[in-house]
């Protein structure tokens, strides 16, 4: 059977703003998985705390909705205790670039064959609009009394730097692009980032929908806005890595497409590498039936309960008499 | 004893000194005791041998082989009158209160020690001192025995095998001992098997010190080790061990860990066998052993493979578990079947991070923010500790919560003879699973209301199962509930598993008792004090003093009513625990308003002695004892 979108609707209210970029992200998310033709009980959905945190209980797909800044551990260990199952770890900037920093760039060291999805709105929504790590320096948004003391973190930058092999940024109201990047994300062999920039119409009020569309910006020739973003799959800009040769070259370009900002954003895929191996390979390099029989399908006992596994072999090997 | 800095072999020592003990049919307890320090700082093994099974060390040294000054400084008067300290030659003219690796602290006490005594500050001082006292000081001249080896094995640079001092002070032990040489050769042979290279020459340098300890031997040594012949088959482990093959028999398939001392010798270990042996050839285990970032992912790592159906463990001691605290939180709430190893060491914050104490009992009882339940199991020996880890899979997955298995660097660290653990009677218990033919999977609940407190379980993959999971306050279907109706309803759901286990778990998983059922004088206590206590009950029942032990050894849910029904008789309750104000004590007044009339304490970072245990429980006996007594033996 193959599912529609609106099959991967749950039945729970969407309680998040009017005009809110995670409603264009959740609508993205369940296409995307439609078209991947992937069915719910494979499906895992791993969130953090914040708004984005809720977009799990919206997908009628497995979900687990886990602490501020987690995501990715408990992801890792979903993936690989059953690297069957489609992992997509979702979570805030400051759940996953204040709080669970440590886990992003480490899970980048794993390279577990996974996606991760960063809802990227500048600010902490459930929190009353507090500047979040991806807040530039300087601004002030609405609800913080002084303006931003820190500098802002860069994504994509970051990602590319801690050995992600599919970085990417999208935007949540250029949906369908959207839509694409993240099923070229779930396809990717290896772990993906996807930065999600996100208007959040109640706190920040300097990045709106208006600013991305360049609403301040009338080019006088056609009267027409002049969009700050555009897609870097239109340009001669090309992420893939196609040999390990060129890998060094690719990172250090990516990282400097991901510096533009302002009034030109660039979306689309940075940088793309499958040529490295995943966590699940390195893991079958030591446990070569581990694909066959993963941590999640091995069976621990017989019928009656009797363990599945000899120790003689470690009493032997501590044995005295 | 054997002793030395840091990085001259002494685990190496200690465990061909154990492991030879038992090739002759002798039981063997050992302790291992070290600095937070890589090289160079005073390290040491005490080691027990008896033709009986042991569990604890005493206060008193007979032997004591030295490879450095320090050592003798810090043991000298453990030793007792006829007893052996076996010392390098090139360490006699040591001025002792000018060794660097030894503390301010220390040496202002030892140079008021030397005054007192009337002592000079040589090594050889010391020595002609231990001598009055009719200690046997043997001198041996190693760098002569090393430049001899090396003479043998044509190496010209003497450093390269200056560490095998540790095996020639082996050597010279079992010389004076007149114990069968072939015994160590064997015990050699084991331990070094994974590195052929250099087997060979420790053979040579153990046959060597055997033979010059031999040729050398003095009068009046009153000391032999005769084997014992056994046809039972025997083990030498230490609790990380235990701990480790009990979790894989029991099922464990992930194990993810943050290095700290003393538990990360346990996920090597696992590591190191990754691959694991079945029954049936047609199945296959294999564990996957994650380090991960930190503690905080380390424990939501292991839960997000729980999820999945995976028997998943980490293993801490306590700023990790500290760091674990929001995961195991989340863990309750979400009724996650995750196992903790709880390694605990000396405490507060770093406090003595390879040094024993056991601090953390409310922790481990009150660790997360709100309520929910939890098991806490603590072990009481290496044994136990082996029995306890398969238990807390089945506990963590029959009730569906998180199961803290408290166990403390005494038994970790420790080294123990037992006989080949019996599994015939081991079983794996999964509770209620839902699978992909069992009804109810069409709109699932993963937190149904039940009778129990416990609903069935689908693991994460299940074909055409959906389950949802939440940190925040949920519904049975796992979603994110604010309803007040419904928050009373899920509390008392996850609580009431509580009665749910202390209606199942049988009484004898819960508590043990040893000695006289009707003693007056009734001793309680948890985790590694077991060993010292049973052994100083040995004492106190030859003294004719009737005494009873009660060990309690799961501590969460609490069991009341056994607890309650061992002790009401009593006259004296006495408590015996590691740490400052008697944890035990309070939990215990708190579950049964049973005061503990006396409380035997110590949190020096060192282990009870059966020797100290006894004193202070005879003191208890014999009506000389305050309410509280803090024991000191160690260094």
């Amino acid at each position: 059977m193959v599912l529609k979108w609106s099959d991967f609707k749950s039945d729970v209210f969407v309680d998040w703003c009017p005009g809110c970029g995670n409603h264009a992200i959740l609508a993205a998310l369940q296409m995307a998985l439609a078209e991947l033709g992937l069915e719910p009980h494979q499906i895992v959905l791993v969130s953090g705390i914040g708004c984005s945190g809720k977009v799990p209980h919206f997908v009628k797909a497995n979900g687990i909705h886990t602490l501020h800044g987690r995501t990715l551990p408990f992801a890792q260990g979903v993936k690989i205790a059953n690297p069957d199952l489609e992992v997509i770890a979702i979570g805030g900037d400051g759940d996953g670039l204040g709080i669970g920093v440590g886990h992003l760039v480490n899970a980048g060291r794993r390279n577990v064959d996974m996606t991760y999805l960063i809802h990227d709105n500048g600010v902490y929504g459930l929190t009353k609009g507090q500047a979040s790590p991806t807040l530039r320096l300087g601004l002030k948004v609405k609800a913080i009394p002084r303006p931003n003391i820190n500098e802002a973190i860069n994504p994509v930058m970051l990602a590319v730097s801690s050995g992600y092999t599919f970085v990417a940024r999208g935007y949540a109201f250029d949906t369908k692009h959207l839509k694409e990047i993240i099923k070229e994300a779930v396809r990717h062999k290896g772990l993906a980032l996807v930065d999600i920039l996100q208007p959040c119409p109640t706190y920040n009020d300097i990045n709106t929908k208006d600013w991305y569309a360049g609403s301040d910006r009338i080019d006088p020739e056609t009267g027409k806005p002049v969009p700050r973003l555009y897609r870097l799959e239109e340009t001669d800009y090309d992420p893939n890595v196609r040999n390990l040769n060129e890998d060094f070259d690719k990172k250090i370009e990516a990282m400097r497409k991901s510096q533009e900002w302002g009034n030109r954003i660039p979306i689309g895929i940075f940088y793309r590498n499958e040529l490295l191996p995943t966590f699940q390979d390195r893991i079958t390099r030591r446990i070569p039936f581990y694909r066959m029989y993963p941590p999640a399908k091995q069976k621990i006992s017989d019928e009656g309960g009797a363990p599945s596994v000899d120790v003689t072999e470690f009493f032997d090997e501590l044995r005295i008499t | 004893m054997v002793g030395g800095p840091q990085g001259s072999g002494i685990d190496v020592a200690a465990n061909i000194f154990g492991r030879a003990c038992g090739n002759g049919g002798l039981h063997v307890y050992g302790r291992r005791e070290y600095h937070s320090n890589i090289k160079g700082m005073h390290s040491y093994f005490h080691l027990r041998i008896s033709p009986e099974e042991i569990s604890a060390n005493v206060n008193d040294v007979d032997f004591l082989a030295a490879f450095d000054a320090e050592t003798i400084v810090r043991h000298l008067t453990e030793v007792v009158a006829g007893g052996v300290i076996i010392v390098d030659k090139g360490q006699v003219d040591t001025r002792v209160l000018d060794i660097p690796s030894m503390s301010h602290e220390f040496k202002s006490e030892f140079r008021k020690y030397l005054e007192k005594e009337k002592i000079n500050d040589s090594l050889g001082d010391l020595l002609a001192f231990a001598k009055k006292k009719n200690v046997h000081v043997f001198t041996v001249p190693y760098s002569e025995l090393v430049e001899e080896i090396g003479k043998k094995l044509r190496e010209e640079k003497i450093a390269r095998i200056s560490r095998i001092v540790n095996v020639l002070a082996i050597g010279i032990s079992f010389g004076l001992l007149g114990y069968e040489l072939e015994l160590v050769q064997r015990a050699v042979r084991d331990v070094f098997a994974e590195k052929p290279k250099i087997v060979e020459m420790n053979v040579l340098a153990l046959n060597l010190a055997y033979e010059y300890a031999r040729n050398n031997l003095p009068a009046g040594i009153n000391y032999s080790l005769p084997r014992i012949s056994t046809s039972e088959k025997r083990i030498f482990l230490s609790g990380n061990q235990a701990v480790a093959i009990g979790k894989v028999l029991g099922g464990c398939r992930i194990q993810t860990y943050y290095p700290i001392t003393p538990a990360a010798d346990e996920s090597e270990y696992i590591e190191a066998h990754e691959i694991l042996k079945t029954r049936n050839s047609g199945d296959k285990a294999g564990v996957i052993v994650l380090q991960t970032e930190d503690e905080i992912a380390a424990i939501t790592m292991a839960s997000g493979a729980a999820l999945t159906g995976v028997r998943a463990s980490t293993s801490t001691s306590g700023p990790g578990f500290s760091l674990m605290t929001e995961g195991l939180s989340w863990a309750g709430n979400n009724e996650v079947p995750v196992v903790i190893t709880y390694y605990q060491r000396g405490a507060p914050s770093t406090g003595l991070p390879t040094r024993h104490g056991q601090d953390d009992l409310r922790f481990a009882i009150h660790a997360g923010h709100g309520e929910f339940p939890r098991i806490v199991l603590a072990s009481g020996d290496i044994k136990e500790c082996f029995y306890d880890a398969i238990a807390a899979f089945n506990y963590a997955e029959q009730f569906q919560l998180p199961v803290i298995h408290l166990i403390d660097k005494a038994l970790a660290n420790s080294s123990q003879t037992f006989p080949f653990f019996d599994i015939n009677g081991v079983s794996i218990k999964r509770g209620n699973i839902l699978d992909e033919t069992s009804e109810g999977k069409e709109d699932y609940k993963r937190f149904a209301f039940t009778e129990s407190g416990i609903s069935p379980r689908a693991f994460i993959g299940t074909r055409n199962v959906i389950s949802w999971y939440t940190g925040d306050e949920h519904n049975e279907k796992g979603h994110i509930s604010e309803e007040a109706v419904n928050r009373t309803l899920m509390m008392e759901k996850r609580m009431k598993k509580l009665g749910t286990v202390a209606r199942e778990v049988p009484v004898e998983e819960k508590i043990n008792f040893f000695g006289d059922q009707n003693a007056e004088n009734v001793i309680v206590s948890w985790g590694s004090p077991k060993g010292a206590i049973l052994e100083a009950m040995k004492g106190l029942i030859s003294d004719g003093f009737k005494v009873g032990f009660l060990q309690i050894r799961m501590i969460e849910p609490f069991p009341r009513e056994y607890v309650i029904k061992k002790l009401e008789a009593a006259k004296k309750v006495i408590d015996v625990e590691m740490n400052f104000s008697g944890q035990l004590a309070g939990i215990l007044k708190e579950q049964t308003g049973i005061a503990a009339d006396f409380r035997i304490l110590k949190y020096n970072g060192r282990p009870m002695t059966s020797t100290e245990v006894y004193d202070a429980l005879k003191n208890v006996f014999i009506g000389q004892a305050p309410e509280r007594q803090v024991l000191t033996y160690g260094s």
